[in-house]
C-alpha cells in the first residue's frame, strides 16, 4: 500500500510541476497576474508530493519491504538501520528520486526566499525550474521507476554493495546532489533573465547567493567523494581521474568560472552574455554528467543495450534542455547592452583569464573522458585514457590561474597600473620565492614541481595576508571589511592549503607492500611497523579478520593499527577496510593484502605526508563560498528595495516578515 | 582602448590560449592512451611490444601461483579460446579471483609474457568489464566458426552486469 501511495505521490508531483512550469511561464510573458501567483504554491506543492514519494520509498527500506523491486536489489535485512536509509539512494532509481527530491527542495527553496524580487521573475524563474522537475519526474516514471513492485517477493534483499556501506555514502550523494541540482537555479535566474530582456547588475545579485551556495555543495560533495575513496577504496589515492569523477568535476570548474564571472556583472556590468553562457553550460554540465553516470554509457556505449530507454532518455533531455536554451540565448544575447569599458591590464581583464582558463581546463577533461566513448562508437577500437594524460594537461593550465589567484585582488577595477603593482607585490613575490625554494629541502628531497607548487601556494598566502594589511589600515579596523571579502580571501586560502596538499602527496609519499610474519618490522615515512597477527571477529554483517599492527616511533609505542579484511554475508564479497591514522602533517595508511604461506600477510603500508590538507583546503573553499552569500549588500540591497515596494504599494502585505531575508536564510539553509 | 582593439586582442589571446591548450591535449593524448586487447588479439602479434597496453579476460582456474616472497603472482589470462601468462607484483584487488574477469595493464615481453603493473579491481560481485565481456564473446563465435557447425554454441556465455556505478 505504502509503495502505491509513493507511486501516486509522484505521478501528482509531476502534474504539479506541469502547473507550476506553464501557468508561471506563459502569466508571465502575458502579464496576467492570477496566472504568476500559480507559481510559489505549485512549487511548494510540488516539493510535498515528491517529499511523500521518497519518505515511503525510505518506508520500504526501513521496514524490509523486499516486495518493491529497488529495496530487494539493494537492501537487506541484515543491513544495520542506517545504511538500509542510505540505501535508498544507493542505486539509480533511488538516486533519481533523490535528485528530484533537491530539484523541488530547491525551487522550494526559491519560493520562500524571493519575497524581495518582482514577482514576474521569481514566476519565470520557478516556471524554469519546473520545466526541469517535469523531466526528471516524467524520466523516474518512465524509465526508473522506484516503486515498481516484484511478485512474489523477495525472502530477503540482494543486500548494498558492501563498498556503500559506509557513513561517507549517506552524505556524499545529498552534498553532490545539491550542488548539481543547486545550478539548476543559477540556469533558471539566466533563463528567466533571457525571457524577460531583463539582464543586468540586479539579475546578477539575485543570482549570485543561489549559484555560491550550489558552489559550495558541489565542492563540499566533491571533496567527500575523493575521501571516501581514499579510505574505503583502500586504494590510497585521492583522485583517480575515473570518468565518474570527472562527470562531477566539469559542472565544478565551470561553476567556479560562473561566480567569478557573476562578480564582475554585479560590480561592473560587463561580461553580461558570456555570465549567462556560463550559467547555462554550467548546468548542461551538471545534466551531462548525470547522463554519464546515469545511462550506463561509461564503461562502454554498448551498455546502451541494457537499458536503451534510460540513455535515449537523458540524451534527449540533454539535448532539449541544452539546445533550447542555447537557441533562446541566440536570438536574446545580441540585444544584451555592453558593459562599462576596461583596459587590458584591470581586474575584468583578469577575472576573463580565469574564466578562460577555467572554461579550458573544462573542455581538456571533458574531452579525456568522451574520447572513449566517441572512438568506441564509431567502432576504431577500445582505450582508455588515463591519468597521465589529466595531470599533464590539467596542471599547466592550474599554474597560471593560481598566479592569478595572488594577482586579482590587488587589481583595480577598469584600469591598473603596472608599475604600481610590481611594487605593491615584489616583496610578497620574494617572501613566496625563498620559502618554496627552501621548504622541500626540510621534506628531505628537492622536486622542482613541488616546489613550483608550493610557490603558487605561498604566493596566494602572502598576498592574501598582505591584502587583508592593507584592508586594516586603509578602513576604520576589520570593521570596514565586508563578509565577501572574508569570503574570497578564505576561499583563496583553500585554494592554497588544497595545492599544499597536493604537490606534498606526489612528491614525498612512501608506499610499500611487504609479505610480513607475525614479529616482522617494516619502517615506512620514519615509522616502525610491526605485524602481530590477525584475529577473527564477526561483525553485524560481515565476518572480520582484524589485523594488529605496533606502530613504534624512536623505539616507542606510537598506537595500534587494525585494518580489517572483512567478507559480506550476503554477496560473499570481500572488502579491505584500511586503518588510517590521521594526522595534521601527515596520515598513516595500513590495508591487509591477503594471507600468504605459513600465517604471513601481504600488507601495504603508506605514509602520506599533508594529505588531509586536500580535503581541509575544500572543506575552506566551501567556507569562503558561506562567507560571501552572507555579505551584508544583499541584505540591504533587497530592504531598499523591499523599502521601495512598500512605499509604491500602501497596501504592503502582512505576510512577509521584517528582517529575514533572502540571502540570510539561504545561509542559514547551507549551515544545515 | 577602443572596444574594437579590445576584442581583437582578446580573439588574438583567445586563439592563442586554444592553440596552446590543443597543443597539450594532443601531445597528451598520443602518449597516454591505453588500447585493449584480448589474449586472442595478442596472440595474433595484434598487440604493440613497444608501449603498455590493456590485457582483458578471465583468470584461468587453476593458473594462480604465487611466488615464495608472497607479492609476486603468476596467472594466466584467458578468452577460452587463447591465454597470455602475466607476472604482477604488489597487492592484487579484492575481487580477484580465478574464473572471474580482469583487466591488466602493462607490457608485454619478448617472450610472450605479459608485465602488469597495475591489476584492476571491479566493484561489484556480479559486475564484468564490458570489455571482457565482448572479448569473450568473440573468441566464443570464432570458436563456433572454426568447429565448423558442431553443436551449437551459446554466444554470449557473459553478459555484462549492471555496474553500479556508486562504486565509481
Amino acid at each position: 500500500m505504502i509503495p502505491e501511495i509513493g507511486h501516486y505521490a509522484l505521478i501528482l508531483a509531476l502534474s504539479m510541476a506541469i502547473i507550476q512550469s506553464v501557468l508561471p511561464l506563459i502569466g508571465a510573458q502575458q502579464a496576467k497576474a492570477s496566472w504568476i501567483a500559480v507559481a510559489r504554491p505549485a512549487a511548494q506543492g510540488q516539493f510535498a508530493f515528491v517529499l511523500v514519494a521518497f519518505g515511503c520509498l525510505t518506508y520500504a527500506f526501513i521496514t524490509n519491504d523486499f516486495s518493491v523491486q529497488y529495496a530487494a536489489s539493494h537492501s537487506n535485512s541484515q543491513l544495520p538501520i542506517e545504511y538500509r536509509i542510505a540505501a535508498v539512494w544507493g542505486g539509480h532509481e533511488g538516486s533519481l528520486l533523490l535528485w528530484a527530491l533537491m530539484l523541488a527542495g530547491w525551487t522550494f527553496a526559491v519560493s520562500i526566499l524571493s519575497k524581495n524580487l518582482p514577482d514576474e521573475m521569481v514566476a519565470r524563474v520557478i516556471g524554469v525550474l519546473g520545466l526541469v522537475s517535469v523531466g526528471f519526474l516524467l524520466f523516474l516514471l518512465l524509465t526508473s521507476n522506484p516503486f515498481d513492485r516484484l511478485i512474489p517477493a523477495a525472502l530477503d534483499g540482494r543486500d548494498l554493495n558492501p563498498l556503500l556501506q559506509d557513513p561517507g555514502l549517506i552524505i556524499h550523494p545529498p552534498m553532490l546532489y545539491m550542488g548539481y541540482v543547486g545550478f539548476s537555479v543559477a540556469f533558471a535566474f539566466a533563463i528567466a533573465a533571457l525571457l524577460s530582456g531583463r539582464l543586468d547588475a540586479a539579475w546578477a545579485r539575485w543570482s549570485r547567493p543561489w549559484t555560491t551556495a550550489a558552489w559550495c555543495f558541489l565542492t563540499i560533495g566533491i571533496a567527500l567523494g575523493s575521501w571516501w575513496a581514499y579510505y574505503e577504496l583502500g586504494w590510497g589515492g585521492w583522485w583517480f581521474w575515473d570518468p565518474v569523477e570527472n562527470a562531477s568535476f566539469m559542472p565544478w570548474l565551470i561553476g567556479t568560472a560562473l561566480i567569478h564571472s557573476l562578480a564582475v556583472t554585479e560590480k561592473r556590468g560587463s561580461f553580461k552574455n558570456w555570465t549567462v553562457l556560463l550559467a547555462i553550460i554550467a548546468f548542461s554540465m551538471s545534466l551531462l554528467g548525470t547522463f554519464l553516470v546515469r545511462s550506463g554509457v561509461l564503461t562502454s556505449v554498448h551498455a546502451f543495450a541494457t537499458d536503451p530507454a534510460r540513455g535515449v532518455y537523458i540524451l534527449g533531455f540533454l539535448a532539449v534542455t541544452i539546445g533550447g536554451s542555447l537557441f533562446l540565448y541566440a536570438v536574446r544575447a545580441p540585444s544584451v547592452s555592453k558593459g562599462g569599458e576596461f583596459s587590458m591590464l584591470s581586474r575584468e581583464t583578469l577575472l576573463l583569464s580565469n574564466n578562460v582558463l577555467l572554461v579550458v581546463a573544462c573542455g581538456t577533461v571533458l574531452l579525456g573522458t568522451l574520447y572513449p566513448l566517441l572512438l568506441d562508437a564509431l567502432d576504431m577500437g577500445k582505450i582508455s585514457v588515463g591519468p597521465p594524460y589529466f595531470n599533464s594537461v590539467f596542471v599547466p593550465l592550474m599554474m597560471p590561474l593560481l598566479f592569478l589567484i595572488g594577482l586579482a585582488p590587488f587589481v583595480r577595477w577598469k584600469k591598473a597600473n603596472l608599475g604600481e603593482l610590481a611594487r605593491l607585490l615584489r616583496w610578497a613575490f620574494c617572501v613566496a620565492l625563498v620559502v618554496a625554494l627552501l621548504l622541500p629541502f626540510t621534506m628531505g628531497e628537492w622536486h622542482w614541481m613541488v616546489s613550483l607548487s608550493l610557490l603558487m601556494a605561498m604566493w596566494i598566502i602572502v598576498t592574501a595576508m598582505l591584502g587583508f594589511i592593507r584592508r586594516v589600515k586603509r578602513g576604520n579596523g576589520l570593521k570596514g571589511i565586508s563578509m565577501s571579502y572574508y569570503g574570497m580571501q578564505i576561499g583563496h586560502l583553500g585554494m592554497a592549503v588544497f595545492v599544499i596538499g597536493v604537490a606534498m602527496i606526489g612528491g614525498y609519499q612512501t608506499e610499500k607492500d611487504v609479505r610480513m610474519e607475525i614479529g616482522d618490522v617494516t619502517s615506512v615515512g620514519g615509522y616502525t611497523f610491526r605485524f602481530d597477527g590477525v584475529v577473527d571477529q564477526a561483525g553485524p554483517n560481515y565476518q572480520a579478520t582484524r589485523g594488529y599492527i605496533q606502530v613504534m616511533k624512536d623505539g616507542e609505542n606510537v598506537m595500534l593499527m587494525h585494518p580489517e579484511k572483512r567478507i559480506y554475508n550476503v554477496q560473499t564479497m570481500p572488502m579491505t577496510e584500511a586503518a588510517i591514522d590521521s594526522g595534521f602533517t601527515r596520515d598513516l595508511y595500513v590495508s591487509l593484502g591477503e594471507p600468504v604461506s605459513g600465517g604471513a600477510w601481504s600488507v601495504r603500508i603508506y605514509h602520506k605526508p599533508f594529505v588531509n590538507w586536500i580535503w581541509g583546503g575544500c572543506a575552506l573553499m566551501a567556507l569562503g563560498g558561506l562567507f560571501a552569500i552572507c555579505d551584508r549588500r544583499y541584505r540591504i540591497a533587497s530592504r531598499q528595495r523591499k523599502e521601495a515596494e512598500k512605499r509604491k504599494m500602501a497596501t504592503a502585505n502582512k505576510g512577509s516578515s521584517g528582517d529575514a531575508t533572502g540571502t540570510a536564510a539561504v545561509a542559514r539553509e547551507a549551515k544545515v | 582602448m577602443k572596444s574594437r582593439h579590445k576584442r581583437m586582442v582578446f580573439i588574438v589571446v583567445g586563439l592563442a590560449a586554444l592553440a596552446g591548450a590543443v597543443g597539450l591535449i594532443m601531445n597528451a593524448l598520443q602518449s597516454n592512451i591505453n588500447h585493449f586487447f584480448s589474449p586472442t588479439e595478442v596472440h595474433a602479434n595484434a598487440a604493440p611490444t613497444d608501449r603498455s597496453f590493456r590485457l582483458g579476460g578471465l583468470v584461468e582456474v587453476g593458473s594462480v601461483q604465487r611466488e615464495d616472497d608472497g607479492l609476486t603472482v603468476h596467472f594466466r589470462v584467458t578468452d577460452n579460446a587463447e591465454t597470455v601468462p602475466v607476472t604482477y607484483t604488489g597487492i592484487l584487488p579484492d575481487l580477484f579471483r580465478e574464473g572471474e574477469g580482469v583487466v591488466a595493464q602493462g607490457k608485454i615481453t619478448s617472450d610472450g609474457v605479459f608485465m602488469a603493473d597495475e591489476v584492476l579491481a571491479k566493484h561489484d560481485e556480479t559486475y564484468m568489464p564490458p570489455e571482457v565481456a565482448e572479448a569473450l564473446e568473440k573468441a566464443e563465435l570464432a570458436k563456433a566458426e572454426a568447429a565448423n557447425g558442431a553443436a551449437a554454441v551459446e554466444p554470449a556465455a557473459v553478459q555484462p552486469a549492471a555496474q553500479s556505478q556508486e562504486g565509481k
